[in-house]
């Protein structure tokens, strides 16, 4: 089975995504340019989700990539939700008080967010009286609270997520009278999934990150190569400090059981993450739910079935680790994705493969050959590699595609092959899991003008 | 003597003072402060000439060869600092089109002598040049080249890739199968060329002033005046824009515009340090069309440019400078060339490069340069748009336009190369960047029989052009008008129809000979509403008198016949081949081929007294014109208009404006263009689909259909009819083809060009129009002819062919061309007379094989009026059936 190039851009292209920041008054004033997105499933349906919206009663923008777990109903969830309640986290006191009168007195809301999304990127109608209803407890709580301090962006993040898991957490055990949303509920709970999200206004880049997908800065050196920075940290197996965390949380009798084959509990990859029940409730809680729950939920082996050595719940949080960064001019663009990217990339070619790609869109430097010695035989060499490249880059019109293509296509000397993509590509869905993970990808670029005149 | 050196001295400093004109590799311009002019400008000169590259200063060498002196020559910039510096060099007489060859030809031999005669070095090496071919086609057309060569007498000779290798080591021959070797090609330093050309001007007195420009050139009552420049006017009588690629901006600087369709594109080449074993000078030129590249030596290393697919189009908007700055380099444009050029030389890997040169070179809409006189102003002549061959042509095309001032024409054909075969519709600048971008890359493309333009299209088109499209109409162009090649019938698989490109028989043949027989067997319609069309009228008898003057027939006929005449010139030469038609005792109705449209309107505006009561008017647009051809068109005609149109109602040659269908005044008139009997109809264009739709109603039961200008061809070529532009010149006269039954020379009235008719009846003509018919040539198999085939008479060169097309009646290929006489010692042009002609074994070369002909003076008439009649009884029968 042979996939033709065009066959194989349909594929790749299906789910692609860009933003531009628009311009006003022909001046770009916001340090984002835009974004590219785009994501390939190798589930069926794909687990991971992504997000991305202007914050419009604040500064700022969101994007985010959530990578799903025993199914994608918690990925989903997370990635409809999590920006309202960062959104919310973030408002003033003023603010937060108006949209509750307004909402008090059944007049138009203020608009929170403008999102972006991909028509593929749907937002389920049955419960968003359910979630709303949950977000406006979570600003009705923060109205009563009034702290009267500015709202820090690291705590706005951090508070944000944990409240959304508290929130999956309650409509689970709470239960729902609708069957449908009973069910929807208790699937987003048992489900789980990994979040890294960006905040950017200005130069301020805060990146909140829960689980085993990355953010990854570009970073331009002078002499025009590229550079890649981590701004979020794994939590993983891998990670020793989130090994020595999950130990300090639980007595030293369970150091034994915590990890077992790089897995939390010998289960579970990523040592953070939203839902996940299975590992935070009690084993009580866990077993009222499933008895009394709907019947779909007590066919599930793996809703039923209860960790091993599980004594000191919870196990897991959905508590992200923050970085903030102060965005510098030679910072050209911000990588979020999920595992199934990283897992084929090494961050440095990331860097190198979409600084290429995003240069040579805009401007591929002209060579001249000034008082250099060239031969012909070494221009020839050069010419012809930049046609390479340029047919390559100019395939694709997203970064976000142009990085999957390469983490799919490429071959041994790092080009893209197309033989190799064609085979990948055409696998079978009960084969595809086996060769790749699903791969979610925002590329975010910013303004190194706006940037440079902070 | 000695004040002319002095003045030499002071005038032309620039010769001492700024040695980097040697170098054409100075990139950086010269950045000496402006030096004080040594000499003002005149007030006046007879000849004020613009532009100081290789063909102004050529125009300046020539005319002052020629005995003028008052010229003034004016550069913007620096002599010799604009293309011409960056130019290659390449002196390459290698060129498809005769009269370009005869340029390069006598350019290669002044250049040669510049030296010795100037005390200028210009670097002229004869090297030679290798043109290779990757193809079998490539070799065809480089054959073709070789012959043409051979028969002027210039070496030339086809190799084999070895023998190429011995003449040039470091080629790669692997994927060649042929080669042309031309020994005398050369190398020359451009500017040095151009330089020692000034020298030799301004010792014959010319005047050089650099760093003035020209603002505009002034005309009055179509008259140049006068010349206006930064630094003062110059009253003149002649002005010559030789400004390059700023050619069209001048012309359209003035109050009357005058429209010199060029356009810039970018043209890259590459110099290397030299080798480590320095190339040697002698080194002959490689010139790769199918890799796109040409290579020379240079300085020890190489120089190697060429012509890309994908041509970089510049100063669309105009954009005036003073000399070409060095433009960006741009190596990934180059790249494709450099990879030609090291898979020709896979040696140069490890060569050093110098520099990557980018050089505008100004293309013209046809690939030929522009030269001639404009029509609308006298005494501006125009000589520009060299297509990257300025070197090649500049000695040549400098002397012909002079001899052109100084005599009123050239000493040869250049109407190729005449600014009157463009007007005004070829000046629209998206119609000039469109086109030459396709321009670019045709320098180097395998150009076939019958290839066509496809950019600047549907331009000017009949009203009938969609029906005809619809109808599978092919089409090609002609002065900007759609004309149609063939029909392709319906149901018809040849989907690539006309793509294949081929030196042999095409796949157009049997569609064509089927409306070749449906001309000949029942009726065709033909729209030729290209042609061009002029009224003349006049209040009293001054439009039959000047007609008389230019006409060398007899005008003064009833109203409503039509008279085939030529437009003659002094010589007896046609400048034009029409059918008038007498509408009334005062008002002429004037047919001309399509390309006539602005010099023959020039040439009568030229030569008609200027009198009010005299009105000439263009109606070419206002008429379509369908031409009805086969013995059937007679019926058609008559069924619509319910008129007789037999022979003895509506003889030949005869006008009659009557009703087809419901359109009244439809001018009809009983010509074919191509010896078969039938009608044109000039129709007002609001009645033209009207008339089109009744004529193919109504033919249907005699078998009507659609036919081409291919089937016009073969018809009027099988029946020997010479059509201006493709056999006629204005240095063929009637009596050299056979057609001394339109000139009356006894009229009464001394025609313009009567006394060298009188002349050439009283002692014969030197060349003779003949048709042959190709005896041993197998249409499937050979090569078939295309025109500027030679022709030899018992192995003796003594002519080329015109133009060339199969016979379906004949069945066999029937070539025009012209016979003449050349003394066996001296070379010397004798009288051609009729036991010449018919006593001689003919040959005719094509592509280097000759094929046997059979030559006539006089067309198949008897043969073809009995296979009619014989046709016309087996249709008839048919019909009863």
């Amino acid at each position: 089975f042979y996939l033709t190039p065009p066959q194989v851009n349909s594929i790749l292209k299906a789910n692609e995504y860009s933003f531009k920041v628009p311009e006003f008054d022909g001046k770009n004033v916001s340090s984002v340019l835009g974004f590219d997105s785009n994501q390939l499933p190798a589930n069926a349906p794909i687990e991971d989700r992504r997000s991305a919206a202007t914050c419009l009663q604040t500064r700022g923008m969101l994007l985010g990539v959530f990578d799903g777990h025993a199914g994608c109903a918690c990925a989903q969830a997370v990635s409809e939700r999590l920006f309202y309640y960062i959104a919310v986290s973030l408002l003033p006191h003023e603010t937060l008080l108006e949209i509750e009168n307004a909402v008090e007195s059944g007049r138009a809301l203020l608009p929170i967010l403008q999102w972006h999304k991909h028509p593929n990127d749907y937002f389920s109608k049955e419960a968003s009286k359910l979630y709303f209803n949950s977000l406006r407890t979570y600003w009705q709580e923060l109205i009563d609270l009034n702290s009267g301090e500015t709202t820090d962006v690291r705590e706005a993040l951090i508070n944000a997520f944990k409240r959304l898991d508290n929130d999956i957490s309650l409509e689970a055990q709470v239960g729902n009278p609708n069957s449908f949303l009973n069910y929807l509920v208790l699937q987003v709970a048992f489900s789980g999934a990994t979040a890294c999200v960006a905040h950017v206004d200005g130069v301020d880049l805060h990146i909140a990150n829960t689980g085993d997908s990355r953010a990854m800065l570009g970073v331009q050196e002078e002499d025009g190569s590229w550079s890649a920075v981590n701004l979020s940290y794994d939590h993983n197996a891998q990670n020793e400090h989130e090994v020595e965390r999950v130990k300090m949380e639980h007595p030293k009798s369970e150091e034994k059981s915590l990890v077992k084959q790089d897995r939390l509990l010998g289960l579970l990859m990523p040592f953070r993450a939203f839902g996940d029940v299975k590992f935070k409730w009690s084993i009580e809680l866990q077993k009222r739910v499933v008895e009394s729950g709907p019947d779909q939920l007590n066919d599930n082996e793996y809703t039923k079935f209860i960790p091993p050595n599980y004594h000191t719940p919870p196990y897991l949080t959905a508590e992200p680790e923050v970085i903030h960064h102060k965005l510098r001019p030679q910072d050209k663009f911000l990588v979020l994705a999920t595992d199934g990217l990283w897992e084929t990339m090494h961050r440095q070619d990331v860097a190198r493969i979409v600084g290429e790609y995003l240069t040579g869109v805009h401007h591929q430097q002209p060579i001249a050959v000034g008082g250099y010695k060239v031969t012909l035989g070494q221009m020839h060499g050069l010419l012809t590699e930049r046609r390479a490249r340029i047919s390559s880059v100019f395939e694709d019109q997203n970064a976000a595609t142009h990085l999957i293509r390469h983490a799919v296509g490429n071959n041994e000397f790092g080009t893209v092959d197309h033989e190799r993509l064609s085979k990948m590509l055409s696998l079978p869905e009960e084969l595809a899991r086996m060769y790749r993970d699903d791969i979610t990808i925002t590329v975010v670029q910013f303004n190194s003008h706006v940037i440079g005149a902070y | 003597a000695a004040s002319m050196f002095l003045r030499l001295l002071s005038d032309i400093q620039w010769r001492a003072g700024h040695p980097k004109w040697r170098r054409m590799t100075s990139s950086q311009r010269s950045t000496s402060t402006t030096e004080p002019h040594p000499l003002s400008l005149p007030a006046q000169a007879q000849v004020v000439i613009c532009g100081g590259g290789i063909t102004g200063t050529s125009v300046a060498y020539h005319l002052s060869k020629m005995g003028w002196k008052d010229i003034v020559l004016l550069e913007q910039g620096r002599l010799a600092a604009g293309t011409t510096r960056f130019c290659a060099g390449i002196v390459s007489t290698a060129r498809p089109v005769s009269i370009e060859l005869k340029m390069a030809h006598y350019s290669n031999k002044l250049y040669q002598r510049l030296e010795q005669e100037t005390g200028v070095q210009t670097g002229y090496m004869k090297t030679g040049s290798i043109s290779l071919a990757q193809t079998q086609d490539r070799l065809i057309s480089l054959k073709r080249i070789a012959s043409s060569l051979n028969v002027m007498g210039i070496p030339c000779e086809i190799i084999s890739p070895k023998k190429a290798l011995q003449l040039h080591p470091l080629i790669n021959i692997h994927d060649l199968v042929g080669a042309m070797y031309v020994p005398e090609d050369a190398l020359v330093s451009s500017a040095n060329v151009s330089l020692a050309l000034a020298t030799a001007a301004s010792r014959n007195g010319v005047q050089i002033h650099e760093r003035t420009s020209v603002s505009h050139v002034t005309i009055q009552k179509g008259q140049v005046t006068g010349v206006e420049t930064d630094r003062g006017r110059i009253q003149c009588e002649y002005f010559v824009n030789c400004a390059g690629q700023w050619a069209y901006e001048l012309g359209h600087s003035g109050e009357e515009p005058v429209h010199i369709p060029l356009h810039a594109c970018e043209h890259f080449y590459l110099l290397t340090h030299p080798l480590k074993e320095p190339l040697s000078s002698s080194l002959p030129t490689i010139v790769d069309p199918d890799g796109r590249i040409y290579i020379r030596n240079w300085q020890g290393g190489i120089l190697s440019g060429g012509f890309e697919k994908n041509p970089k189009p510049l100063f669309t908007e105009g954009r005036n400078q003073l000399e070409i700055q060095n433009l960006q380099e741009d190596w990934d444009h180059f790249g494709p060339l450099l990879s030609a050029l090291l898979r020709r030389m896979p040696g140069l890997e490890a060569l050093q490069i110098m520099q990557l040169v980018n050089c505008p070179e100004s293309f013209t809409p046809d690939m030929r340069c522009i030269m001639g006189e404009s029509p609308t102003a006298r005494g501006y002549f125009v000589l520009a748009g060299m297509n990257s061959a300025g070197i090649s042509y500049g000695g040549g095309a400098g002397k012909y336009l002079a001899e052109w001032i100084v005599n009123g024409y050239p000493s040869e054909n250049v109407w190729p190369l005449d600014l009157k075969r463009f007007g005004t519709l070829q000046s629209s600048r998206t119609f000039l960047r469109h086109r030459v971008m396709e321009v670019m890359p045709l320098m180097c493309d395998l150009k076939v029989p019958r290839w066509d333009f496809q950019t600047g299209r549907q331009l000017r088109t009949s009203p009938l052009y969609d029906r005809l499209d619809a109808q599978g109409a092919r089409w090609m162009e002609k002065h900007g008008f759609e004309r149609v090649k063939y029909f392709v019938p319906p149901g018809s698989d040849l989907l690539d129809l006309g793509h294949s490109k081929t030196f042999y028989k095409p796949d157009w043949f049997d569609i064509v000979g089927s409306e070749v027989k449906c001309c000949k067997e029942a009726v065709c319609v033909i729209d030729m509403s290209s042609f061009t069309k002029f009224e003349i009228s006049s209040t009293g008898n001054q439009a039959l008198e000047s007609l008389q003057y230019l006409f060398s027939n007899d005008l003064d006929v009833p109203v409503g016949h039509v008279v085939h005449t030529g437009m003659l010139n002094e010589k007896g030469g046609y400048e034009n081949d029409c059918s008038i038609a007498r509408l009334s005792k005062r008002s002429f109705f004037m047919i001309s081929p399509t390309d006539q449209q602005v010099h023959c309107w020039a040439w009568l505006k030229d030569h008609l007294p200027d009198d009010s009561n005299l009105v000439m008017e263009d109606v070419t647009w206002k008429y379509t014109a369908l031409n009805l051809i086969g013995p059937r068109a007679v019926d058609v005609l008559s069924e619509l208009s319910y008129a007789p149109m037999t022979a003895e109602h509506f003889p030949s040659l005869f006008c009659k404006e009557m009703s087809v269908g419901y359109a009244n005044g439809i001018r009809v008139m009983s010509i074919t263009h191509t010896g078969e009997p039938g009608f044109v109809l000039y129709i007002p264009i609001e009645y033209a689909l009207h008339v089109y739709n009744e004529v193919m109603n109504m033919g249907q039961k005699y078998g009507i259909r659609n036919a081409g200008y291919y089937a016009l061809r073969s018809l009027r070529i099988e029946k020997f009819f010479a059509f201006w532009g493709q056999d006629l010149d204005a240095f063929t006269t009637p009596m050299e083809c056979g057609r001394e039954f339109q000139v009356k020379l006894d009229k009464g009235i001394p025609f313009l060009g009567h006394e060298a008719l009188w002349q050439q009846k009283q002692n014969g003509v030197y060349k003779r129009f003949t048709m042959f018919i190709l005896e041993d040539h197998d249409t499937d198999m050979d090569l078939w002819p295309w025109w500027g085939e030679p022709i030899f008479r018992n192995g003796r060169y003594v002519g080329k062919t015109t133009s060339s097309a199969y016979s379906y009646t004949l069945e066999r290929h029937v070539c025009l061309g012209f016979v003449h006489h050349f003394d066996e010692k001296t070379g010397e042009e004798l009288v051609v007379t009729t036991d010449f002609i018919n006593q001689g074994e003919y040959e005719i070369d094509i592509a280097g094989q000759r094929f046997q002909a059979k030559a006539k003076l006089y067309p198949f008439s008897s043969l073809f009026t009995q296979r009619r009649r014989k046709d016309e009884v087996e249709l008839s029968g048919y019909q009863r059936e």
